[in-house]
């Protein structure tokens, strides 16, 4: 039962990441019709902007200190962090500690802008291509997009950690009533969990409560007619683009504890989160987050050592397995639109 | 009217079969006149370096690269000398190899065997590289190391832990410095067992591939050797990213060692998820939970940040060594002279490997009075040197394997800058890590003779 429970609690850290960055893609297929193969780029950005943030509030001036030596035995060069002059020491580490929550406020409008820019000046051109043109494009700008990011920051994962308060992890074990040590979970990962349902919650207000959502919403369902009104359907769908691109960028600040960021952390995810959306059903957004937390829970179920024992090999075939399976008995997906993906 | 039956068709089909006979590869067809493959005949010589230049061990590689690019100055005469100056053998005079300027050709194996093995062929084939090194994966190493022995040059392997490589897929125009899986097992279990006691229940995360499973065997072998048990061994995708559910179900296992036979970005993100889970703040068993890498890098250690404070690892070398050991590792402090001097930080083990793989070469061609293959062959095998900054070391004619001490290293607790990531904990003498050819661990293969091609 413990067991259990433990791997439906990493399902559902999983199937956050997978969710969010599905939502984003859905949002993306739903309103432009775009497969943006890009959009684990758009993630992998998100956890840079966390880098971005710790490198910037380390930035350091050197002093030299000649009572060590360093490794050539050369007077020992010392960085001190420019925010110690500024705050002290002690008010100073307290900001480096929360790094990756101060990013979020640095990640919004940056991935907000990039989405913005990749609209406008790439995306917008590819509408009335074939799907293959935009997957070979958008694949393209991603490849662009890594290169990029590996020049600056190199190919080495970056440690990013959680604030101090949130290392750790807590034994639900002990307050369940179960022995301790059996469940336990790190904080952050929680977070991430409350992080990504508190995004989602958001998202599904946005489009049903306001009247921009609603305008969207009947966009995605008959664009022309709402062009016809009058409306500029274009430009709403541009800031969608937008949001699309902040939700991966945040699901990525916040991720950048969980993994050390590198250059290839998006493309890890990538071909994951579009399995996610088509068994979830294209342009379905509660599909993409239903499949997104059903997929990783099924994950964690795969990983577990008695599942491995009596299936070798599962944990790697699952997913797909899964995906095959549903597409075969119902091709629009779990909450797909009748005629999405089906004859 | 013509009898000619050359039709357009005809015409281009006859160009294109003729294209393709000459665009063969002349691995086997060129230089006939030669006496093996890619003699140098004018007054300069290639070597070839096959290092990853994209793809998630880049900086390894542009590490290597870096202390190839010395060797090839020190070979030529410039710079300081570096460990040529502390080398025991002195047929090396700083006037390139046998009088020829030394010139070198870089491939990118982005760690893939097929793109590894296509970047060596092209060094041989069209830079006419005489000699090829480098690699970052056992399973890159060994791919190469065959193409080596099929085209008939010397493959100096880089990066490559696995038993294999010098076990059942070992070849006569390969050798291997760098130390292996059985090594860092021989060499971790005894500190291990004084650390931790032999009274350990160990449960095993291997990456599932060739160089996860010798490094599970060997690290498995040892420690039961000494009193540990092993409660499971579960294989992990080489691509997964998130290990949590991996490691989640290790503390209900009731163990209470954690091994991670991983490398690269696997090691990084394993350990970060350990540590995340509390696996290290636990008592397990009544005794502290200890987490175990068996291979050390410093660019992963730096990439693991702060979780690898305290854990027990094993590395070829380590930049402290003669500072730290004192004269015995002669040549340490010398190499990081030269290499700090020039890029502002201390090498890394990759380069430091790469950099002695590649003096040791030119250095055989010299004792040998030849380039040919079998004849640096011959130099290298059962060559005993010193000044390196390993110790007295063996190059063994049975398999092509270095025998040298190992160091034993634990993350350190409180860096004092972020080049000092591990701290030396002990260095296993060389018999302690040395084994029979015909160890089971080893077994199968064997070296064939030595290719010189043409």
């Amino acid at each position: 039962m413990d067991a259990i429970i433990l791997q439906i609690l990493n399902g559902l850290d999983k199937g956050s990441a997978y969710a969010l960055i599905a939502l984003g893609l859905t949002l993306i297929f739903g309103t432009l019709g775009v497969v943006n193969f890009a959009h684990g780029a758009l993630f992998m950005i998100g956890a840079f902007c966390a880098v971005t943030v710790s490198k910037f509030l380390t930035l350091s001036h050197t002093i030299i200190d000649d009572t060590q030596k360093d490794f050539l035995g050369n007077p020992l060069k010392v960085e001190v962090p420019y925010i110690y002059d500024i705050f002290g020491q002690a008010t100073g580490d307290a900001i480096i500690d929360w790094a990756v929550p101060i990013s979020i406020l640095f990640a919004i409008p940056v991935m907000v802008f990039i989405g913005f820019a990749m609209e406008r000046g790439l995306i917008k051109h590819f509408y009335k291509r074939p799907h293959a043109d935009q997957i070979l494009v958008t694949f393209g700008l991603a490849i662009v997009l890594q290169e990029i990011i590996k020049y600056f920051y190199g190919a080495n994962p970056i440690p990013t950690p959680a604030p101090e308060a949130f290392r750790g992890s807590f034994d639900f074990g002990a307050a369940m009533g179960f022995d301790a040590n059996t469940i336990i979970y790190p904080y952050w990962r929680l977070v991430y969990f409350a992080f990504s349902a508190l995004i989602i919650g958001a998202v599904f207000a946005f489009l049903q409560f306001t009247t921009f959502g609603m305008v969207v919403r009947a966009g995605m369902a008959d664009r022309e007619t709402v062009g016809l009104l009058g409306i500029n359907i274009d430009k709403r769908f541009t800031i969608m683009f937008g949001i699309a691109a902040a939700v991966a960028g945040l699901a990525g600040v916040m991720y950048a504890p969980i993994n050390s960021p590198n250059y290839h952390m998006g493309m890890d995810f990538l071909v994951l989160s579009f399995v996610v959306v088509v068994v979830g059903g294209m342009g379905s957004l509660s599909g993409a987050v239903l499949a997104g937390f059903l997929l990783g829970i099924l994950e964690s179920f795969a990983s577990m050592s008695a599942v491995l024992e009596a299936l070798p090999g599962i944990n790697q075939i699952i997913i797909y397995l899964v995906a095959i399976i549903i597409l075969l008995t119902r091709p629009r997906g779990l909450m797909g639109r009748k005629g999405v993906m089906e004859e | 009217m013509s009898n000619s039956k050359l039709t357009r068709r005809g015409l281009i089909k006859t160009s294109a079969l003729g294209g393709a006979g000459l665009a063969l590869p002349t691995i086997f067809t060129a230089g006939r006149a030669s006496a093996f493959t890619n003699e140098p005949t004018g007054d300069t010589v290639t070597l070839g370096f096959n290092v990853p230049q994209s793809g998630p061990y880049a900086d390894e590689g542009a590490d290597q690269l870096r202390a190839y690019q010395l060797a090839v100055e020190h070979l030529n005469g410039e710079g300081d000398g570096g460990m040529m100056n502390t080398f025991t053998s002195k047929a090396l005079q700083g006037n390139g190899i046998m009088g020829k300027k030394v010139e070198f050709v870089s491939g990118d194996t982005q760690t893939k065997s097929d793109a590894a093995r296509a970047s060596a062929k092209s060094m041989i084939e069209k830079d006419g590289a005489v000699m090829i090194t480098g690699g970052s994966s056992s399973g890159v190493a060994v791919a190469v190391q065959a193409l080596c022995q099929e085209a008939g040059v010397i493959f100096m392997a880089g990066l490559t832990h696995a038993n294999d490589t010098t076990g059942k897929d070992k070849r006569a125009n390969g050798f291997r410095h760098f130390f292996n899986s059985y090594m860092s097992g021989a060499a971790l279990a005894p500190v291990l067992v004084n650390n931790y006691g032999a009274d350990r229940k160990a449960y095993h995360l291997t990456a599932d591939y060739n160089w996860g499973y010798t490094t599970e065997e060997a690290v498995r072998s040892s420690t039961e050797a000494l009193g540990w048990e092993t409660v499971n061994t579960v294989l992990t995708p080489l691509t997964q990213t998130d290990f949590s559910s991996y490691i989640a179900p290790v503390l209900q296992s009731g163990a209470d060692v954690l091994v991670l036979n991983h490398y690269g970005g696997n090691m990084v993100n394993s350990l970060t998820n350990a540590v995340q889970f509390g696996l290290r703040d636990k008592m397990v068993n009544g005794k502290q939970f200890e987490i175990v890498v068996p291979l050390y890098s410093e660019l992963m250690a730096r990439g693991a940040g702060a979780n690898v404070k305290g854990i027990f690892g094993s590395q070829n070398w380590d930049w402290k060594l003669e500072n730290q050991l004192g004269e015995r590792y002669v040549g340490t402090n010398a190499f990081v002279q030269s290499f700090g001097t020039k890029y502002g930080f201390p090498p890394s083990q990759a380069a430091h490997t790469g950099y002695v793989q590649a003096l040791l070469y030119a250095d055989a061609v010299e004792r040998a009075g030849s380039f040919n293959p079998c004849a640096v062959g011959e130099a290298l095998k059962d060559f005993e040197f010193d000044g390196m900054g390993n110790g007295p070391t063996l190059y063994r004619g049975d398999d092509h394997q270095c025998f040298k001490d190992v160091v034993v290293v634990k993350g350190k607790e409180n860096p004092e800058n972020e080049f000092d990531l591990v701290e030396i904990v002990e260095v296993t003498p060389t018999e302690q890590v040395t084994y029979a050819p015909d160890h089971p661990q080893f077994a199968g293969g064997s070296l064939g003779t030595c290719n010189a091609g043409a």
